[in-house]
C-alpha cells in the first residue's frame, strides 16, 4: 500500500507543465486550490472538473497514475464523507437513527466534500509530479524570497524540503525491507487490537529512525564534501526565467478564477 | 611536494559517556606519513577499523588532524582559509550510493558541486555535459537516480565530484555496496579517468581485486601504514597479508604455496599469465632453455620430498 | 522433509509496461540437510526467489510444498512456516531495534508464543551459536562493530531454530575477516546442528569452499544446477551472464590447455595446489 503514495513523486515525461517555471505552477496550484473552496454549485464543479481534465491533458501524466495516488488518502476522505454524510443537517430527511440522520443536503454535501478532496489531491500532486523537487526548490526560494528580509532561512527550508522528497521512495523501500525482516523473524502486523498493533509498529519504526539519522549523516557530510555552505554566492544550473508559455499560463489562471468568482457572486 | 603530503598525521576519537562528557581517546590514525604525486593511482587497502576511513577524510578536510599535518595541492588543511581550496582540489566519493546523490535528476546532482562553487550558469553546463561524458551516463542524464542500478549511482557521484575539477579523487570504500558488476564498472571508470584525464585517484577499499592495477598499495592496520609498495611488492608478502587477514588473488596465493612446496617461482605473481608462463617452464624445463632448467634443479629436489 | 518448486512464476506490475519476471517457472526441490550455494546478479530473481520459500511473497503460478504440503492451502500456518525456514536479509542488522542484544535476539521465539524460560535459553543459545558470549547480552546493539552486529541480526533468526536456514548475502559490505568468521560460522552450524542451508552469495570463491551444490539464478530461471565442480564446468557460460568461476578454474584450464595434466573440476586453492605438484613431480 506504501508504494501507491504519489504525493511528492515527480513523473518523467515531456509536456508544457514540466516545461513551466515552477513559480507559474506554484501559483495555479494556489490558484486552483482557492477556487476550489469558491465552488459551491454543480456549474462551478463542472468548470473544475473540465479544467482539472485538461490540466491532467496537459502534463502527459497517466490518469491511472494520478488515481492512485488517492488510494492513500482513501480513510481521510471517507471519514470526512462519512462526517458529512451522517451529521448535515436538513430539511428532507432520508433516513434517521439514533443521532445520525441522512438528509438529501447531506448527500450533496458529502458529494461536494468528496469532490473537493480528490480535486484537492489531484491538483496537488500534478505539482509535484511534474515539476522535480530541485526546481519546486527553486521555485519556492525564489518565489518566497521577499521573506528573507523577514529573516526567514527561505533557502535552508526549501533545501529541505527538496532532500526530504528525494529521500521518501528510498524510505519508503527501506520500510517494506523492514517489514519483510520483521516479518520473517515471526512479526505480527495484521492482527490484535488497536495498542497490540501500535505497539508491533516498534520493530518497525526503531530501524527506520536509525537507518533515517544515518542517511542524513552521511549526506551531510557528502553535501560538505561539494563545497555546500548555505545560500551565500550560491549558483544556478537553471536559473529560473519567465518564458512566454509561463505568461499564458497566468493568463489561463486570471480566466479560470474570475470565471469561478463569476460563477459564485452569479449563481 | 606531492598533491596529498601527510607529515605524522594522526586523529584522535574522543569518546564519551552517557552525559556527553569525554570519556577515552581511540587513535584512529597513528603517526601517518604518505607522499602522493599528482597523476598516482594509489590504493589503501585495510580492514574496517585499520584507519583507512579516517585517513580519507582527512584528504577533504572533512576531518582534522589532532597532531601532524596534512597538505592536499600543498595547502594545509587545518587553515580555515584553506577549506574551500582544500575540497575542489580533492573530491570526494563515499561508500553509500543513495546517501551521496542530492539531485533528484542524475543531471541536477551533478549540478549541485559548481553551483555550490559559484560557478556561472553556461559554465555548470558544459561541466555536466563533460563530466557525464566522462563517467559514460550521458544517457541518464534525465533519468531519477532512484532507478539506477549501484554501479550506476556511483558513477553519478563521481560525475558530480569530476564536474568540480578537482585534481585528485579520494573514493572511501565506493564499491562496498556493489554487486561483482557494479564493482568492475565503478573501477573502469576510476581506472580511465586516472589514464585519460591524469586525476589523482586514492581509492579505500577491501576488496584486494580492486587494488592490483594501482601504481602504489598502502596496507593500514591498526591506524599505521604497515606495508608499502607495488601490487606485486605487497602480494608477494603474502604470509604477511594472511597474517593481517587480507585476501591475496588466488593465483598469488597459489604461487606462494608452491613456493613454500620449493617450485622455483617468482614472488606476487598476480596474473594467470604469468603464473601459467612461469608453471609451464617448470614442467617443460630441460629440455631447451638454459636458465629454466638452472633454477628449477634445486626447486624439484624439495618439492619431491 | 523438503521444501519443493514446482513450476513457480512471479510476475510483477502484471498487464502494464513495466511488467517483470521476476521468477520464470522454476522447479527445483531443497532436500534436509544440504548446504547450498545460490549465485546469480542482482536483478537475476533469486532474493525474490527466496521470500518465496518463507512465504513472504505470494508465487503467481506454481506451487510450493513444504514437508509435502502446499504453503498455499488452506489453514496452511505462515506463520510457522516462517518459523521453520528462517531468513535472515541483506544488512540484517538494519532492524535490529531493541536495547539491548539479548532483548532483540528474543524477538523471534517471542512472538512464536513460547514460554518465557524457553525464550531465553533459545536466546542464550543463539548467540552462543554466533559466537556472541554472555558479555554482549546487556550492549547495546547499536555500540557492537559491523560484524558483531550481523551475527547478533543472525542469531535474532537463529533463535526460532529453523530447520532451513537461508542467508542473504551475510558477508556484504563486511572485511575479508568479518567475511570468513560468518562464513565459517554458517558451516558449522550445518555441520553441528544439520540445518540446510541456502546461502545466496555474489561470490563464486566464498561460496565454492563450503557448498555441497550451487544454483545459478539468471533471468528469473535456475540455469544452472549441481555440484560446485558441475557447475563451474560451464565457466564460460558464467562469464556470459556475468558470473565468473573462481579464479583457481581459469588457471587450471590454462595449464590442461598448454598440456598440463591437470583435471579439469579443480575448485578450490588447496586442490590445485595438490594437483600441479602432482603433474610437476610426474613429469616425463
Amino acid at each position: 500500500m506504501i508504494r501507491d503514495i504519489t504525493i511528492g513523486q515527480y513523473y518523467q515525461t515531456e509536456s508544457v507543465l514540466h516545461r513551466l517555471d515552477p513559480r507559474t505552477k506554484l501559483m495555479g496550484t494556489l490558484v486552483f486550490i482557492i477556487s476550489m473552496f469558491l465552488a459551491d454549485t454543480w456549474i462551478g464543479y463542472a468548470l473544475s472538473a473540465v479544467y482539472l481534465a485538461a490540466i491532467i491533458r496537459l502534463s502527459h501524466v497517466p490518469v491511472s497514475f494520478i488515481v492512485r495516488g488517492l488510494k492513500a488518502v482513501m480513510i481521510l476522505l471517507l471519514i470526512s464523507v462519512g462526517f458529512n454524510l451522517f451529521l448535515t443537517n436538513g430539511e428532507h430527511e432520508i433516513i434517521s437513527f439514533w443521532i445520525f440522520h441522512i438528509t438529501w443536503e447531506g448527500i450533496r454535501q458529502a458529494f461536494f466534500m468528496a469532490i473537493r478532496l480528490i480535486f484537492l489531491i489531484m491538483g496537488s500532486s500534478l505539482m509535484t509530479l511534474t515539476t522535480t523537487p530541485n526546481q519546486l526548490t527553486d521555485g519556492l526560494e525564489t518565489g518566497l524570497g521577499w521573506m528573507k528580509k523577514l529573516h526567514v532561512p527561505v533557502h535552508e527550508i526549501s533545501m529541505m524540503m527538496s532532500i526530504a522528497l528525494r529521500f521518501i521512495p528510498i524510505l519508503v523501500d527501506e520500510t517494506d525491507k523492514i517489514m519483510k525482516a520483521q516479518m520473517a523473524r515471526g512479526a505480527d502486523f495484521e492482527s490484535g487490537n488497536l495498542i497490540e498493533r501500535a505497539k508491533s509498529l516498534v520493530p518497525i519504526l526503531v530501524p527506520l529512525f536509525i537507518s533515517s539519522f544515518r542517511r542524513a549523516t552521511d549526506l551531510a557530510m557528502a553535501m560538505e564534501a561539494r563545497c555546500y555552505h548555505g545560500g551565500e554566492n550560491r549558483t544556478r544550473m537553471k536559473p529560473l526565467r519567465y518564458e512566454n508559455r509561463d505568461r499564458l499560463a497566468y493568463l489561463v489562471m486570471a480566466f479560470y478564477m474570475a470565471a469561478m468568482i463569476a460563477l459564485r457572486s452569479l449563481l | 611536494m606531492g598533491i596529498i603530503k601527510a607529515i605524522k598525521l594522526t586523529y584522535d576519537y574522543i569518546k564519551r559517556d552517557e552525559e556527553g562528557n569525554p570519556d577515552g581517546v581511540k587513535r584512529a590514525v597513528d603517526h601517518v606519513d604518505i607522499d602522493i604525486e599528482a597523476g598516482e593511482f594509489v590504493a589503501v587497502l585495510g580492514h574496517n577499523g585499520s584507519g583507512k576511513s579516517t585517513l580519507a577524510k582527512h584528504m577533504n578536510a572533512l576531518l582534522l588532524p589532532t597532531e601532524g599535518t596534512i597538505f592536499i595541492g600543498e595547502k594545509d588543511t587545518s587553515d580555515e582559509d584553506n577549506l574551500w581550496d582544500v575540497r575542489k582540489t580533492a573530491g570526494m566519493v563515499f561508500q553509500n550510493p543513495d546517501n551521496q546523490i542530492i539531485g533528484t535528476v542524475v543531471e541536477e546532482d551533478v549540478g549541485f558541486g559548481p553551483e555550490n562553487i559559484g560557478v556561472p550558469t553556461e559554465e555548470i553546463w558544459k561541466r555536466v555535459d563533460e563530466s557525464l561524458k566522462a563517467v559514460g551516463m550521458t544517457a541518464y542524464r534525465y533519468h531519477s537516480p532512484n532507478k539506477l542500478s549501484g554501479g550506476q549511482k556511483q558513477r553519478v557521484a563521481i560525475a558530480g565530484v569530476m564536474a568540480m575539477r578537482p585534481k585528485c579523487i579520494v573514493l572511501d570504500e565506493p564499491t562496498a555496496m556493489l554487486d561483482p558488476n557494479g564493482r568492475k564498472e565503478v573501477l573502469r571508470t576510476v581506472r580511465e579517468l586516472n589514464r585519460k584525464e591524469h586525476i589523482t585517484v586514492v581509492l579505500i577499499t577491501h576488496y584486494m581485486e580492486e587494488v592490483i592495477e594501482a601504481d602504489r598499495v598502502f596496507v593500514m592496520d591498526d591506524g599505521r601504514i604497515v606495508m608499502e609498495g607495488t601490487p606485486q611488492e605487497v602480494f608477494g608478502r603474502t604470509q604477511e597479508m594472511k597474517d593481517y587477514r587480507l585476501d591475496v588473488p588466488q593465483v598469488t596465493e597459489l604461487s606462494w604455496e608452491l613456493k613454500q612446496d620449493g617450485l622455483p617461482l617468482s614472488d606476487g605473481i598476480l596474473t594467470i599469465d604469468q603464473f601459467v608462463d612461469e608453471i609451464m617452464e617448470l614442467y617443460n624445463g630441460g629440455n631447451g632453455r638454459g636458465d629454466a632448467g638452472a633454477v628449477e634443479a634445486p626447486g624439484m629436489e624439495t618439492a619431491q620430498r | 522433509m523438503a521444501i519443493e518448486l514446482k513450476d513457480v512464476s512471479y510476475v510483477y506490475g502484471a498487464g502494464t509496461p513495466m511488467e517483470v519476471r521476476a521468477l520464470d517457472h522454476v522447479s527445483l526441490t531443497i532436500p534436509d540437510g544440504q548446504f547450498i550455494g545460490l549465485i546469480g546478479h542482482t536483478g537475476s530473481g533469486k532474493s525474490t526467489l527466496i521470500q518465496h520459500l518463507n512465504g513472504l511473497i505470494k508465487a503467481t503460478e506454481g506451487d510450493i510444498l513444504y514437508n509435502g504440503r502446499s504453503i498455499y492451502a488452506e489453514g496452511f500456518s505462515m506463520k510457522e512456516l516462517r518459523s521453520k525456514v528462517g531468513l535472515v536479509f541483506q544488512y540484517p542488522e538494519h532492524q535490529l531495534f531493541e536495547t539491548d542484544v539479548f532483548t532483540d535476539v528474543c524477538f523471534g521465539p517471542k512472538n512464536l508464543g513460547l514460554d518465557k524460560e524457553e525464550i531465553q535459553a533459545r536466546a542464550r543459545e543463539a548467540l552462543e551459536l554466533v559466537g556472541m558470549d554472555a558479555s554482549y547480552d546487556e550492549a547495546s546493539p547499536f555500540e557492537l562493530s559491523g560484524g558483531q552486529k550481523r551475527r547478533v541480526a543472525i542469531a535474532g533468526v537463529l533463535a526460532m531454530k529453523p530447520e532451513v536456514l537461508i542467508l542473504d548475502e551475510p558477508t556484504a559490505g563486511l572485511d575479508p575477516k568479518g567475511r570468513d568468521e560468518i562464513l565459517d560460522q554458517v558451516a558449522l552450524l550445518h555441520k553441528e546442528r544439520g540445518n540446510t542451508v541456502v546461502l545466496v552469495s555474489h561470490s563464486m570463491e566464498d561460496v565454492a569452499k563450503y557448498v555441497d551444490r550451487i544454483i545459478v539464478m539468471n533471468h528469473g530461471r535456475a540455469v544452472f544446477d549441481g555440484t560446485p565442480k558441475e557447475v563451474f564446468r560451464h565457466y564460460k557460460e558464467l562469464e556470459q551472464i556475468g558470473l565468473a568461476a573462481p579464479q583457481v578454474t581459469y588457471i587450471v584450464h590454462r595449464l590442461k590447455e598448454q598440456g598440463f595434466p591437470i583435471d579439469g573440476d579443480i575448485t578450490t586453492v588447496e586442490e590445485a595446489r595438490r594437483a600441479i605438484l602432482e603433474g610437476i613431480r610426474n613429469r616425463k
